[in-house]
């Protein structure tokens, strides 16, 4: 009988070192700052890829299957994964997770939006009338999104909140040291001018005092148009911007078509962790936009 | 800055009058009451701009007062126009020519059933589609769509769907209740706005009158797995094309299936079995003024595959869908023909189609589509009449290109050769599908 049960013990011990959180995050590096925060005791996946546009993502049945497994959903949010998210969640029956649940959160929702509108109209492209939702570009907006993300995971798994809010306090003591170096290295790119692909590098110009003179896109989130860059093509014909900024998941073609007729460097930057081989998590992340910015201004 | 300019204005002027009355005064008494305007115009400039930041954050503050997660007091507004629901209409429409007359035409052996048909010739406005959507509350959601369609030059209000949803049931459940599509095949459940090509497939239109739809209720599981699996079963009133009459006290069809899937590197898949078990009493199919009756079962069960590719895994630069559905519908039971008595029928008619979308790059796709429906002759008793089965099978082959500007506005040209329907010739067409309001996310 000792026998049994001792092999019974056994046979439940896997479960019993299974009491991990299951985090499902819309994008890399949601999953990232979960693992920052969760250590071991977390369980991450991300529906996303760098290489992947989040705007557009199909609602497929290894998502929903994640999902319904998820104690905890985190997500950008301000509507940029409309086109998606909400299929996810309706079709994956997992009540802990759905809007208004202790499992669901939004990042965005934490941070002070920029751009933020009452009024849209389709015909201004594809915006977000409740503010731009890329707020990951700002290492200060990560720090504000840890603490809540830290003390939600301690919530929700309350048997290891006390190794929740130590990490969350190591990561925030390590988070803050490194802002202020990536601020200090960052210091010659104060009020230079640069153009993006797509305006999802607001909150990084902000933070580092770059002046956005130029999107690639006419029009948000529709692609680059012949005519509208042959437009900055003569605009810029004689320099009047330090970068041509494009991330990963973005066609290259049109920054570096702009790039050979205005002499303007085109920089591709990581968005989000594993955008680059050096961008492998979120502080190497921040550590590689900054040599890029540098290293393009070098030249 | 206006405000602040006001105020230095004010300095200067203190600053001159002092000077007209105090000019006889030393130079020492004049520079002191210089440095101490000079001062008191520094304190207040600083106390204006720190008061404009402050206004500034206020202002930025309020505009996300929308936010619950800022703001709870948000909710406590008593404006009932902040719980309005989602509403979208979608707009479609065809231009179409036929090469030859389609008039009355219907496929020898396999009568269109319930909606289904050829598209209209020349110009015709195609549904008009209005979705309302939003949560009842903490445990249940809710969606109408209101198809208005133009039948004999008059509009018709349909109620399409009207269900309400459980979003609050534990261990992977949920229910649906009232009117929708029900959850088999791939195509089945899918809105006119998310078909690839502007008609649905053969054994789509024949087995289903293009979609079945009908009142009841639908329960579906999600297993906890990584692999996904979901199964769901549904009960039916049975009125609406394949059932008709609501058979069975108001009970007259069910159905079950299942749907596996997951994900294969830069690609998804997802595979799935259906059965639909209807019963039927005079349900009319074919031409609409001599239609063929039908009084007894039916069932109709399929397969599906789809398999969704796209470069890196980013589905708006390149990708490409490769999909598959056999169906096979049986029925047993009474056929009345226009001028005869009820002859007895009891035949497995076979459907199914492969199609291939493939997008090269942003805003463009391409498609084709092979469809075809086969049978053994169901007796002699129907020779010479609307179920007698050809020899040839019905088959189509269809080509499709269209061009979305952005996912809310869609241009669609297609090309079938059609050897299903009598006329056996070649359709043109250009479809316009637009959305404007409120666009629900697309299931895969």
């Amino acid at each position: 009988m000792k026998k049994l049960t001792a092999i019974l013990l056994l046979a439940m011990l896997p479960f019993a070192a299974h009491a991990d959180l299951r985090v499902f995050a819309c994008e890399p590096e949601w999953a990232a700052l979960a693992m920052e925060l969760g250590g071991d005791h977390v369980t991450v996946s991300s529906a996303t890829t760098a290489y992947q546009d989040p705007h557009y993502i199909q609602a497929r049945p290894s998502l929903i299957a994640a999902v319904r497994r998820a104690d905890l959903v985190i997500c950008s949010g301000a509507e940029l994964e409309i086109g998606w998210l909400p299929a996810l969640l309706q079709k994956a029956n997992n009540r802990n997770v759905s809007p208004g649940a202790s499992g669901y959160m939004e990042a965005s929702a934490f941070v002070l939006r920029i751009g933020a509108t009452g009024n849209v109209d389709r015909s201004q492209g594809d915006i977000h009338p409740r503010g731009n939702p890329h707020v990951q570009t700002d290492p200060h907006n990560i720090a504000i999104v840890a603490k809540a993300l830290g003390e939600r995971m301690a919530e929700l798994d309350s048997a290891n909140s006390a190794l929740y809010e130590s990490k969350l306090a190591s990561f925030s003591t390590r988070w803050a040291t490194a802002i202020a170096s990536w601020e200090e290295r960052a210091a010659p790119l104060r009020g230079l001018r640069v153009i993006t692909h797509h305006n999802s590098w607001v909150y990084l110009e902000k933070w580092l005092g770059l002046e956005e003179v130029a999107n690639l896109e006419a029009v948000p989130g529709l692609p680059p148009t012949v005519s509208h860059l042959s437009g900055l093509a003569s605009r810029f014909r004689d320099g009047g911007a330090s970068f041509i900024v494009r991330s990963t998941y973005q066609d290259e073609k049109s920054s570096q078509w702009l790039a050979e007729r205005s002499g303007i460097p085109a920089v591709m930057l990581p968005l989000t962790v594993g955008g680059s081989d050096a961008a492998t998590d979120l502080f190497t992340l921040f550590d590689d936009i900054i040599d890029r910015l540098l290293g393009a201004l070098a030249k | 800055m206006r405000i602040i300019s006001k105020w230095s204005v004010a300095a200067t002027l203190i600053t001159l009058c002092a000077t007209d009355v105090l000019a006889q005064n030393s130079e020492q008494d004049l520079d002191a009451l210089r440095t101490e305007v000079a001062a008191l115009r520094g304190e207040y400039e600083a106390r204006l701009a720190e008061l404009e930041r402050r206004l500034q954050v206020a202002e930025q503050n309020a505009r996300q007062a929308n936010q619950p997660a800022q703001v709870p007091a948000a909710a406590s507004s008593t404006s009932q126009s902040a719980f309005n629901p989602a509403i979208g209409v979608i707009f479609s429409g065809n231009a179409w020519n036929h090469s030859k007359n389609p008039d009355g035409n219907d496929i020898q052996g396999f009568p269109y059933g319930g909606e289904a048909g050829l598209i209209s010739e020349g110009l015709s406005l195609g549904e008009t589609e209005i979705d309302i959507s939003a949560n009842v509350d903490d445990k249940f959601t809710a969606w109408l769509t209101l198809p208005v369609a133009i039948e004999d030059g008059e509009a018709v209000v349909e109620v399409e769907e009207a269900w309400i949803e459980t979003t609050a049931l534990p261990a992977g459940l949920s229910a649906r209740f009232g009117r929708f599509f029900s959850g088999i095949g791939y195509l089945n459940s899918k809105h006119l706005h998310a078909w690839d090509f502007a008609d649905q497939p053969l054994p789509y239109q024949v087995f289903l009158g293009d979609q079945y739809i009908d009142d009841g209720l639908q329960l579906r599981w999600i297993a906890p797995t990584p692999l996904y699996l979901e199964l769901g079963a549904e009960i039916m009133r049975g009125e609406r094309y394949p059932a008709a009459g609501a058979d069975n006290s108001g009970l007259g069809s069910y159905s079950l299936y299942a749907n596996v899937g997951g994900d294969a590197g830069n690609s998804s898949w997802l595979a799935g079995v259906s059965h639909l078990d209807v019963s039927a009493i005079d349900r009319p199919s074919g031409p609409e003024d001599e239609p063929a009756l039908f009084t007894g079962d039916a069932a109709v069960s399929g397969m599906h595959f789809v398999w969704k590719w796209a470069e890196n895994g980013n589905w708006k630069q390149r990708n490409f869908v490769l999909q598959s559905e056999l169906m096979w519908r049986s029925e047993d039971g009474m056929y009345t023909l226009p001028g005869s008595a009820p002859l007895a029928y009891d035949d497995t008619q076979f459907g199914w189609y492969m199609q291939a979308v493939y997008q090269p790059f942003p805003r463009w796709r391409f498609g084709t589509r092979i469809d075809a429906l086969s049978a053994d002759n169901p007796g002699a008793q129907f020779a010479g009449t609307l179920l007698e089965v050809p020899v040839d099978d019905p088959m189509r082959f269809s080509l499709m290109a269209d061009w979305s500007n952005s996912e809310f506005s869609r241009l669609r040209l297609q090309y079938t050769r059609d050897e299903a329907s009598r006329l056996h010739g070649h359709q043109f067409g250009l479809q316009y599908i637009h959305s404007i309001g409120a666009h629900g996310a697309h299931s895969f």
